[in-house]
């Protein structure tokens, strides 16, 4: 799962070091068109819906901080 | 009072309202009181005459804060005309737009200093301008001199030979479109503004010059709180926020993140958009939020000040319907004209041929900085007329009359696009892709699905070296979702690169 969310992000901002990263917002890596984008892959990818409520910072800002949210929402 | 100077709003509403708040961060962040704001404004403007900066173009390097507006009245205080960057620009894009408008002096905040101090020019910081009390008898020497068709601002966009272009504004098209704007929009003294708008480009202008002439309150959103629409709906409602002026896309994607059933906006009246289609599935999950509310979209160029036509929303838009830009503000002269140059009008009950958008009247700009070829293309005689001078602005927009006799926008007549409300002209990203050595054909496009934005070359450069470049010379929002490599790029009969297949892929 973790390489999977790896491989969206890199495609998206493949100069970055995404993987190690856990202030991808704050930094300002991610920007409001990627977080759209963002959120309709992994929902694709993991054939879950993220919801509003969950798009937060805390929950973007690192590979696994999405990795535990989707576990979260898969498991409900 | 004859208005002539935008200064005299923001005089006139110190003096009626000045406890108010003019600009603000948001609860429990920095603002600025009208009588704050004027005060800033009168000693910056001060300073600037010290430093004999009257006449002469000064560039703004701040974070998005009420004292950047502070800082750009201030010039306009001082008789300088005020040039606003973009702290998040490239800085090789930021040394092309200061030597393009032959910028004398940077103002900057103590957080854009570091990056500032790199272009060889005066640095001031804003706040050290503060420090002197403003000298009333030199400001009013400024004043004194000064005309409405003087220029007040110069602010760059997109040009299609792939360099930026600064656009002159002045104070009698100003003037104009908020004249026109506030009254088209029903905005007074009690509307409260979330803007979504950066600061270095003329959408703010909505807010700014209604907070100005009307007395209203404008909260400059922090720009991160787009990414998260709970976050978002949350500063709205808390701010008590009944205006938003918002580039489309932001409203898409709170609509398409789910934003508006998690956290339903309680205090919205009025939501205006623009810039770039609205999808209508959006527009109508907006509406079906907000009963309650007014919705207009509005349309217009930079080269026009600001926003040119207004559509309110008084009917039921069919599923398959483009949502109309209407017509054109109070005071502002629209013409479409057809290829042969004769004017095309609308027919009730079908829709009319599509023909180019023309502008003319005191709202347009008074054309491009130190650029009298590229004025010349698109600031022309009307042609309808050869009686005397009359200037036309060329938007180079497409656009018919439905049935109802109202304005729908169709698309650009080059490769103009548009995205977060950025004009983006694809031609300047395939210049800039050019440099790179083992580029040898660059195209790019937006994908007719996803509407994409993606560049497509050939040669034998890598496609992370392609990427680097374009990250150094272009802004964050120009840059291409995908950079493709491909063995050679489809062409058309006539042997040009065929941009229509590319948009397939």
């Amino acid at each position: 799962m973790e390489q999977k969310v790896i491989e969206i992000l890199k495609k998206m901002h493949p100069d970055a070091d995404v993987a190690g990263n856990v202030r991808l917002v704050d930094d300002g890596i991610l920007d409001s068109l990627d977080i759209v984008t963002l959120v309709t892959e992994l929902n694709a990818a993991f054939d879950v819906r993220i919801p509003a409520l969950e798009i937060l910072p805390d929950n973007f800002n690192s590979v696994e901080a999405m990795v535990a949210m989707i576990e979260r929402l898969d498991d409900v | 009072m004859r208005i002539k100077n935008v200064l005299q709003y923001l005089e006139r509403t110190a003096q009626r309202l000045p406890d108010q708040i003019a600009f603000s961060d948001g609860v429990g962040g920095a603002a600025l009181t009208f009588s704050a704001l004027l005060d800033h404004a009168r000693r910056t403007g001060t300073a600037l005459c010290r430093q004999g900066l009257t006449g002469q173009r000064v560039a703004i390097l701040m974070d998005r804060h009420p004292s950047m507006i502070a800082a750009m009245l201030g010039a306009v205080y001082a008789g300088a005309v005020y040039v606003p960057l973009d702290a998040a620009m490239p800085d090789a894009r930021m040394r092309d737009i200061l030597g393009r408008s032959r910028a004398a002096a940077i103002v900057c905040d103590e957080a854009n200093c570091h990056v500032a101090d790199r272009f060889d020019l005066p640095v001031l910081n804003a706040e050290s301008l503060l420090t002197e009390p403003a000298d009333e008898a030199a400001l009013a020497r400024v004043r004194a001199r000064q005309i409405d068709t003087d220029p007040m601002y110069i602010i760059f966009t997109s040009g299609s030979t792939g360099e930026p272009k600064g656009v002159v504004g002045c104070h009698r098209a100003v003037i104009d479109y908020g004249e026109a704007l506030t009254s088209a929009l029903e905005l007074d003294e009690m509307a409260v503004f979330g803007c979504q708008a950066p600061l270095y480009l003329d959408a703010p202008l909505k807010e700014i010059l209604t907070t100005l002439t009307k007395g209203s309150t404008t909260y400059l959103i922090p720009k991160k709180l787009f990414s998260f629409p709970v976050l978002l709906l949350d500063y709205l409602n808390e701010n008590r926020i009944n205006t938003v002026c918002w580039v489309s896309s932001a409203l898409s994607a709170v609509a398409a993140l789910g934003g508006l059933e998690a956290r339903p906006p309680l205090t919205l009246r009025r939501v205006v958009f623009g810039s770039e289609r609205l999808p209508i599935c959006h527009y109508q999950a907006w509406r079906q939020a907000l009963p309650e509310a007014t919705f207009y979209q509005l349309y217009g160029p930079t080269e026009a000040t600001g926003m040119s036509c207004v559509w309110r929303a008084d009917r039921e838009l069919l599923e398959d319907e483009y949502i109309p830009i209407g017509a054109p503000l109070d005071n502002t002269g629209l013409l479409l004209i057809d290829e042969e140059g004769q004017e095309i009008r609308p027919v009730m009950g079908e829709p009319s041929k599509t023909g180019e958008m023309c502008l003319r009247g005191s709202c347009l700009t008074l054309g491009y900085d130190h650029s009298p070829e590229q004025t010349a293309t698109a600031f022309v005689q009307n042609p309808l007329q050869d009686a005397y001078p009359e200037t036309l602005y060329r938007t180079g927009d497409l656009a018919y009359y439905n049935p109802h006799g109202e304005l729908v926008f169709v698309g650009r007549r080059d490769g103009q696009i548009k995205r977060m409300g950025h004009r983006i002209e694809t031609g300047e990203i395939e210049t800039c892709a050019l440099r790179v050595e083992g580029v040898n054909l660059a195209a790019c496009v937006a994908s007719d699905g996803a509407g994409e934005l993606r560049l497509f070359y050939t040669g034998d450069a890598d496609e992370k070296d392609v990427t680097a470049v374009l990250a150094a010379y272009l802004p964050r929002y120009y840059l291409p979702s995908r950079v493709i490599k491909l063995d050679t790029l489809p062409t058309t009969p006539g042997g040009k690169i065929d941009r229509r297949a590319l948009a397939k892929e």
